[in-house]
């Protein structure tokens, strides 16, 4: 299986602000509701989105100068709660293509790395900046860097962390495992043929 | 030298390196479920790929079963198709399904334990965040994303960093009317929700050392809730006890060996740990949340934060808009606020110990005029305990709706939710914005007790008050 190399993603961004933002926020649960990923991306956010009547509330994602948006920008402990890959495949198929926080929830970010999203931390103070210039301008580049671990944006630039086997399987295009262990399924039986448990 | 039971049990499940510098692990036991499990089997037929160890996988059903409706077909569509998906792929790929009609049928957390699936030594996945509980028997036990299942169905491995870990020792007495469920309340309000990001927990001391099988799941369960990937009790006499006779559990001279095993693996005396926190067990309160996540809680002596008295302008920001969804009022006392619904289940707190404990006191009482309470068994197999037991009658004679088992109010993908900004008092595990059904619904997390002195006040209560708890 040939995966794309991700190194860089370039492109606009959008904020939503907050720490410990969870991931029945970003996909409640009623829309879990489904035998494939396919549509979620319409219910990202959904109730911080909208009313009851479904009418829309204020949020960055409603605003139209943000729809072209494929960068997102939040604060920490981004995706805690769930393990449902429903949150990053919502995002993802919302037109989400990486996201900026200043931290993630452990599951959440190995979910991520396996859809090819990168998630990448950012200070507080980096983001604001960001967030910034995305709000004076919101036609404005952010370009991430995951060779560099750099962001660049209007003649700016700041670091960015990510931990190094994400990146690793990231920019070598190894971010989907399943290839790999498919090779290693000799040394699988082998090893379970070691643990009585799994002998029989 | 000296290893943790994490440590041991990772060596022993590691299959080798990959190019990335990540382990591929071997999962012993794979649990799956209706909610996060057809994608996978979705990913793996369009690659053509086989499950690897069908008899290493073992399915039930319990997120968006009905709890009032027992006969197919359920009245919501959505949630019958994926019913009916999960026994096509169970069915094709030759896994065991505890389908309702098997009367095994029930959360995952409390099926696997029930069932004797979940043993110590093991590495368990399962496609949900509370997957940790299975740590209560000295397993290694991960929640997983959808295309992780797919890997570990179709390699029975997934690709994976090990954790550090973190001792967290609980030492001398719980003071009565103090549960397993206030631990890790008070363990996630001191550590925080992310304080346990990179770790697994390996609870101790005292107060694991007496405790349950179930008083340990309790607190495995809601790990995740404090950041931490994994969370886990070294197997005991207790943990032997508990598997002993359990329908998967190894018998006569493979019991023997199997026991024999688990002593091993438990982590040796003087082993490392990348870090070791104190909790003293008289120091912990009956305790509740106050917020929408399970680190915003408070004793129930205490009084709702002041956003005022915030120590930096992140945690103000953080209490305010706490508030602000709870509509709650700073600085008055917890205790005393009104409730609309009374939850008691979720694979946190739905165990026969649960129920039983709460029987223990509802005897004679009546819920409060006003507000709905319910009871759900977090497996056929505790209903039927209750049952034995006169335990279901109890909670219906004091006007609790006794339901059929499944995840039900917990997080609402079955018809059982808030309505509003309904107030609930919730056994459950989390009491994030809208978890429980309702875009405005409100929750407050406490122990099945607190539970049912909120349903019998019709407030959050102190149980210890209501039911003049002494021991
Ligand atoms: S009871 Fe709640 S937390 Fe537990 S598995 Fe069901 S939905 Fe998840």
């Amino acid at each position: 299986m040939s995966l794309s190399k991700i190194t860089n993603v370039t492109g606009r961004g959008v904020t939503v602000p907050g720490n410990d933002i969870d991931t029945d926020r970003i996909i409640p649960a009623r829309f879990m509701k489904c035998v494939t990923f396919d549509g979620l991306g319409e219910y990202l956010f959904h109730d911080m989105r909208r009313n009851a009547d479904g009418s829309d509330k204020p949020h960055p994602l409603n605003d139209p100068r943000f729809v072209r948006a494929t960068i997102l920008f939040s604060g920490a402990n981004f995706g805690c709660g769930s393990s449902r890959e429903h949150a990053p495949q919502a995002i993802q198929k919302h037109g989400f293509r990486a996201v900026v926080a200043e931290g993630f929830a452990e599951i959440f970010f190995g979910n991520c790395t396996t859809l090819g999203i990168p998630c990448l931390s950012a200070s507080r103070q980096d983001i604001a900046r960001v967030s910034a210039a995305l709000e004076a301008d919101p036609t404005t580049e952010v370009e991430l860097d995951l060779v560099g671990r750099v962001m660049r944006w209007a003649g700016q630039s700041a670091p960015v962390a990510i931990r190094e086997s994400a990146r690793e399987a990231l920019i070598n295009g190894r971010w989907d495992a399943i290839g790999e262990l498919l090779e290693g399924l000799p040394a699988v039986k082998a090893r379970a043929g070691l643990l009585p448990y799994l002998a029989s | 030298m000296p290893q943790s039971l994490f440590q041991k049990v990772w060596s022993a499940h590691a299959v080798r390196q990959l190019a990335d510098g990540q382990t591929q692990l071997l999962i012993g036991t794979h649990l799956i479920h209706e909610v996060t499990s057809p994608q996978a089997f979705g990913m793996l037929r369009d690659l053509g790929l086989k499950v690897a160890m069908p008899h290493r996988t073992f399915a039930t059903v319990d997120h968006i079963v009905p709890t009032d409706q027992v006969a197919e077909p359920y009245r919501d569509p959505l949630a019958q198709a994926m019913m009916e998906e999960l026994r096509r792929n169970c069915a094709q790929f030759g896994i065991t399904f505890f389908d309702r009609a098997t009367g095994k049928q029930g959360i995952v957390h409390i099926v696997g334990p029930e069932q004797g699936i979940t043993q110590p030594g093991t590495t368990i996945a399962c496609g949900d965040s509370h997957t940790s509980t299975h740590g209560a028997f000295g397993a290694v036990a991960f929640g997983i994303g959808t295309t992780q299942i797919r890997d570990v169905l179709a390699t029975q491995t997934m690709a994976l960093a090990p954790l550090k870990v973190r001792r967290i020792n609980v030492t001398g007495r719980l003071r009565p009317g103090v549960y397993a469920k206030d631990v890790i309340l008070h363990i996630i309000r001191t550590l925080g929700v992310n304080g346990g990001t990179g770790f697994a927990y390996e609870y101790g001391g005292e107060v694991f050392d007496r405790f349950s099988m179930e008083e340990r799941m309790t607190v495995c369960n809601m790990s995740i809730e404090g950041g931490a990937r994994a969370g886990y009790v070294n197997p005991d006499e207790t943990t032997f006890a508990f598997l002993k006779g359990r329908a998967y559990a190894p018998r006569g001279a493979a019991w023997d060996q199997a026991v024999a095993r688990w002593k091993a693996v438990a982590s040796d005396p003087g082993c490392a740990y990348d870090d070791v926190v104190a909790i003293r067990g008289e120091d912990i309160a009956p305790t509740v949340t106050w917020g929408i996540n399970p680190g915003q809680g408070i004793s129930i002596a205490e009084t709702i934060p002041d956003p005022a008295r915030a120590k930096t302008p992140d945690e103000k920001s953080s209490v305010e808009e706490a508030l602000a969804y709870m509509k709650l009022k700073p600085g008055s006392p917890i205790k005393g606020t009104h409730i609309d619904v009374a939850f008691l289940g979720s694979c946190t707190n739905g165990r026969l110990s649960d129920f039983q404990e709460v029987a223990r006191f509802l005897k004679g009482r009546r819920v409060a005029p006003g507000v709905k309470a319910i009871a759900v068994p977090g497996s056929q197999g505790v209903g039927r305990l209750c049952a034995e037991l006169g335990i279901d009658k109890v909670f219906r004679e004091a006007g609790f709706e006794w339901r059929e088992a499944g995840c039900s109010m917990c997080l609402a993908m079955n018809p059982d939710k808030l309505v509003g900004d309904q107030l609930c008092a919730s056994s459950s595990n989390r009491n994030f914005k809208g978890r429980q059904g309702s875009p405005t619904g409100r929750t407050i997390l406490m122990s099945p007790l607190m539970v049912a002195a909120a349903a019998v006040t019709g407030t959050v209560a102190d149980a210890r008050e209501v039911f003049g708890v002494t021991s």
